[in-house]
Formats: structure tokens, C-alpha cells, sequence
């Protein structure tokens, strides 16, 4: 499926918000290119810090500038902002309730450039678990601009994924209006429901297209607020449709399925799929090709879908 | 430092102490060592250098303290209760279930606490970000980081160390609590921090190194490191564990150990003799 893109959707809106807040100070591992912040450098360097590559002592300085009234993005590669820095996000950012955006680019196989070293399967999984730590994905670049700038507004620990480079547009800018744990039903359906969310989205919507010309209806939910979720989003899905596939650029483990499946389960049990990385470690190449050989692309999800439904009822 | 003055914040010490080993003894549990070598920087702090408002807890000019170590959170305790940020008949609900005085520092639950800390390594980058945010607010505010020697183990104090100085952030002011034992034993025999010094002046920090149970010699280099600009202060506090108590001093199983009976007795003896000698 192809979308428009926006070149750099992240840097710019980072760039604007420090127009707007004095408060906002950037914080940096020595990656201000692939961050993105460069150009909130430009304009405000009194407000931007390099620490150079020392991501624990990043968090740490961030935590510390925001105890003291500041907002606080601090971003590196999502593998090193949540799995190297484990425990000083959780007890300087998260036990002490800092208002330090924890900014994670490239998230799961989108750094695929660089490999398993760099990818982050498993930071989903541990940022919901940490109490108070609100955590969002988004889709496109519009998405991706309105959460941000929720982030700017909310005080708070947070997590955001972030595409960089080109970002597709798939949300209309003059409609699109993002809230805090509520989903966007994307497409209705009976038969099924696909929660997706992330760099998946387009192929969840592709696989719902082909669905459809086989007379099968699929309810797409885009889910890129995963902490705080949309419980009832979830719930009227189970109720309305009778089984789920979620579909994630995460491992199977503990993310987006395992927040919706601890939903499910204890309140409105169907049969549900979920589609992740299955216990394995990532590995260099394009998007398109590790979708595939992941299984995570919309041919993917379709078999998952007409799989799910089979078990309805038995 | 007057004789006079010299002589409160002597008497001072001495009640802290006695906060600090009751409170362990009736918590059961605690780190007495490493808190009883910090008592006379701690007082130093809070009753007569930092700029604080016990009323207005969140001042926004104020100073502001760092506990990194900690685990010597009943040093604190004492000494925020001594300062009356709350009551002292709080103290002996630590580490009591339902308490506000959790074993380590939760800045949530104590009113003066600035960071809630107990891993370690955390608090000189927080420290750091602390002074970075007081240079852009234009406050005339300082901030101080007690860590302690077997901390400088954790490779995240010199990455803050590298940072503080690329910054430049002269209004960060760190006191090591250099009493040379950690829980596995003797700091030396187990992961050598030394020559301590020099590796903070490589550092590229201001270093003066005291004897951390003088009160004179503590006050004195507050009052050097902030007359000297561009650099972050390390004050290398030669200390004793378990200082004051006969027993306790210089051994590393005091980093975290219950008083029996007997053990508590003969601590109170000794401060009660102490204060004696002190008002002759």
C-alpha cells in the first residue's frame, strides 16, 4: 500500500513544540541525526544537551531537570532507551515520576539496518510494566504530531516509539484527532477483529482489504495508545465480532496482544491470535522483508484472521 | 567556625546519632555505618550552609540534597526530623509497614527529600540535571550530592563525572563519603577506588579532600568550592563507618546490621558520655 510521506515528522514537531513551551529541553546520546534533534539544536542550543554516549547518565541528568520543573525529551535508539537503561528508567523516571519523554527511535525491526543489536523486540513489554509510565506507538506522521504533542502538555513519565526518516500519512490531518487511550475503529466488521498499531497498521488494513473481497469483515482498530489503553474499544470488539488477531513490531511477548489478551481473558474470553516476533532475535534487512519473514505482513495477518474465526464457537 | 557555633552543631551530631541507631533498633534493620559516617557533613548541610524552608519544602530557590547512597536514608530521616520537616516521633515508624520512612528514600513520601534513590549511581547525573536546571532559571541555588566509596564503582558516576565537567556546572557540589568499607568487606580488597583523588582532578573537577568529621574543615570547603567557577566540586570526606560508636568503627559488617540489646545500651552509653565531655 502506498501512502504520502513527511520528511522527518519528528524532528520538526520537537522543533515547534520549543517555540511554543520554554519548558522543553532536549537531551541527547550522541545521535542527534537519528533523533532527529538537530533541529531543535539549531534553534534553542541553550535548551539542548549532548552527553555524548552515556545513555544511563542521560536519563539520570533528564530526571534531574525535570524534578526541577523542566519537560524533558531524552531520545536514543529504542533498544538502548529501554532495555540498556532498564533500571535508571524505572527508578530515576519512573519511581520518582519524572516528566522525562523517553524517546525510542527506530522501534523493533524499523532498525533493521542495523540488526538485532539495535532492535528493540522487548521494550513495549517492559515500559507498560512500569507503574505510572504511559506508552504510544504511532502509525503515521499526523499520529505521531498529535502524541508528541500530548506529551508536551501531560506531565509524566512516557514512552514513544518513533519512526524517523520518511513517515507515511495515512491519517487526514484536518480530521485526525488523537486522545489518551481511545483506539480509532478504522473499518467496522462482524466477523472479525485485527487491533494493530505501529509500522503494522497499513498491513493490518491491507489484510482486512483482501479480507473483504472474500466476503469476510474484519474490524480494524488502530491501538497506538497502548498505556493508557481502550478497555471498552477491546471489549466491544470481543463482544461484536467474537474473536481477535492482534498484529505488533514486537515480539509476542508481553506487548500490544498481551495487553489486549489481559483484557480479553478476564472479562470477555474469544479465541485470539497473537501475531509478534516469536522468541527469537531480530536480524538486518529492508521492513518489507523481515515483515515477511516474520510473518507479520498483510498475507500474515489474513491467514491469522481466517484461522481465529474457525475457532469461533467450538 | 566559632567555638560556640562549633559546639551546637556538635551537640547536634550527637542527637542525630542517637536518631539514627534508635531508629534502626527499633526498625530491627538498617544501615548504621554508612549513616553514622555522614553525620557530621549532613549537619554541616542542614543547619548551617543550605539555603531551605522547612515550610515551603518545594522553595523554588532553594538548595537542594542528594542522598545517592542511599541506603544511610535513616541519616536523613534524623536530620530532616532534627530540622523539623516532620515530626520525630515519626522516626520510629521506619521501615514499619504502611511507613512513609521506607528503607530507602521514597521523595514522595518524606517532605525535603529530593530524590527518591537506593540504586546506586543514580543521583550524581540527577544532581547534575538539578544544577543544569538552576543555571537556566537564573537561581542563585546550589545542589549537593552525598555519594558513597563503594559507589564510585558504578560506571554511571563517571559518566555524570565526564558530563558535569564538559558542562561546567560550578554549582554542583558532591561530598564522598570515603569510609573505605562496602558490604563485601574493605573497598580496597574488593574493587580499588583509589588514588581517588586523582581520578577526579583527571576529571577535570575541583578536588579538596578534608577530614569529613571535622565540622571546621567540612564548612571550610563549602565555602572554597563556591568561590571557585567553571568546574563541579568534589569534597573527598575522609570518614570513619560507624564513627562515635567504639565498636561499630572501621568494620565493614556494620554496613547493614540490627543493635541487639546489649549492642543499643552500650551505643547510648557512649554518645551519653561524649555529650558529657562536650559540655565541660
Amino acid at each position: 500500500m502506498n501512502y504520502p510521506t513527511q520528511l522527518q515528522p519528528f524532528g520538526h514537531a520537537l522543533a515547534e513544540l520549543g517555540a511554543i513551551d520554554e519548558r522543553i529541553i532536549v537531551i541527547d546520546a550522541d545521535l542527534q541525526r537519528a533523533t532527529e534533534t538537530n533541529f531543535f539544536q539549531e534553534q534553542y542550543p541553550e535548551r539542548y544537551f549532548d552527553v555524548g554516549i552515556a545513555e544511563a547518565n542521560m536519563v539520570g541528568i533528564s530526571a534531574g531537570l525535570a524534578l526541577s520543573g523542566k519537560t524533558v525529551f531524552c531520545g536514543t535508539f529504542s533498544s538502548f532507551i529501554t532495555q540498556r537503561v532498564c533500571d535508571q528508567v524505572v527508578i530515576s523516571v519512573g519511581y520518582c515520576r519524572s516528566n522525562v519523554k523517553l524517546i525510542g527511535v527506530e522501534p523493533g525491526i524499523a532498525s533493521g539496518r542495523n540488526g538485532a543489536s539495535h532492535q528493540a523486540l522487548l521494550d513495549i513489554a517492559i515500559m507498560r510494566a512500569i507503574p505510572g509510565m504511559t506508552v504510544f506507538d504511532p502509525a503515521d506522521a499526523i499520529e505521531l504530531r498529535a502524541m508528541l504533542k500530548y506529551l508536551a502538555e501531560n506531565p509524566g513519565p512516557a514512552y514513544m516509539r518513533v519512526p524517523r526518516g520518511k513517515v507515511p500519512v495515512i491519517f487526514d490531518e484536518t480530521t485526525y484527532r488523537f486522545e489518551a487511550g481511545k483506539a480509532a475503529m478504522l473499518r467496522d466488521g462482524k466477523d472479525a477483529a485485527i487491533i494493530s498499531g505501529g509500522i503494522l497498521l497499513p498491513e493490518a488494513i491491507q489484510a482486512a482489504e483482501n479480507l473483504a473481497a472474500k466476503g469476510v469483515q474484519a474490524r480494524v482498530l488502530n491501538m497506538g495508545s497502548i498505556k493508557p489503553i481502550d478497555k471498552q474499544a477491546i471489549l466491544a470488539a470481543a463482544r461484536d465480532t467474537g474473536c481477535i488477531v492482534t498484529a505488533e513490531n514486537h515480539s509476542s511477548y508481553g506487548g500490544l496482544g498481551g495487553a489486549v489478551a489481559e483484557i480479553v481473558s478476564q472479562n470477555c474470553p474469544v479465541p485470539m491470535r497473537i501475531l509478534g516476533i516469536e522468541d527469537r532475535f531480530g536480524e538486518v534487512g529492508p521492513n518489507d522483508w523481515l515483515l515477511a519473514r516474520f510473518g507479520l505482513n498483510a498475507d500474515a495477518i489474513e491467514k491469522a484472521v481466517i484461522e481465529t474465526i474457525e475457532k469461533k464457537g467450538r | 567556625m566559632d567555638s560556640k557555633l562549633k559546639k551546637e552543631l556538635q551537640a547536634k551530631c550527637l542527637d542525630v546519632k542517637r536518631d539514627v541507631i534508635s531508629i534502626i533498633y527499633t526498625a530491627g534493620s538498617g544501615h548504621p555505618g554508612g549513616s553514622l559516617s555522614a553525620v557530621e557533613i549532613l549537619t554541616v548541610l542542614y543547619f548551617q550552609e543550605m539555603k531551605i524552608r522547612t515550610e515551603e519544602p518545594a522553595w523554588p530557590d532553594r538548595d537542594k540534597f542528594i542522598l545517592s547512597k542511599g541506603h544511610a536514608a535513616p541519616l536523613v530521616y534524623a536530620i530532616l526530623a532534627e530540622r523539623g520537616f516532620f515530626p520525630k516521633t515519626e522516626l520510629a515508624t521506619f521501615n514499619a509497614p504502611g511507613t512513609n520512612l521506607q528503607k530507602h528514600l521514597d521523595m514522595h513520601l518524606v517532605p525535603g527529600v529530593e530524590l527518591s534513590t537506593g540504586s546506586l549511581g543514580q543521583g550524581l547525573s540527577a544532581g547534575i540535571g538539578m544544577a543544569l536546571a538552576a543555571r537556566l532559571d537564573k537561581r542563585d541555588s546550589h545542589v549537593y550530592v552525598l555519594v558513597g566509596d563503594g559507589e564510585l564503582q558504578e560506571g554511571q558516576i563517571w559518566e555524570a563525572a565526564m558530563s558535569a565537567a564538559q558542562f561546567k556546572v560550578d554549582n554542583l557540589i558532591v561530598f564522598l563519603d570515603k569510609n573505605n568499607c562496602q558490604v563485601d568487606g574493605f573497598t580496597r580488597d574488593i574493587c580499588n577506588i583509589d588514588p581517588v583523588d586523582e581520578k577526579w582532578q583527571s576529571f577535570g573537577w575541583h578536588v579538596q579532600t578534608i577530614d569529613g568529621h571535622d565540622l571546621s574543615q567540612i564548612e571550610d570547603a563549602i565555602v572554597k568550592a563556591k568561590s571557585v567557577p567553571g568546574k563541579p566540586h568534589i569534597i573527598i570526606a575522609n570518614t570513619i563507618k560507624g564513627k562515635g560508636i567504639s565498636y561499630m568503627e572501621n568494620k565493614p559488617e556494620w554496613h547493614a546490621r540490627a543493635f541487639t540489646e546489649e549492642e543499643y545500651k552500650q551505643a547510648m552509653e557512649e554518645l551519653y558520655q561524649q555529650e558529657r565531655a562536650l559540655q565541660k
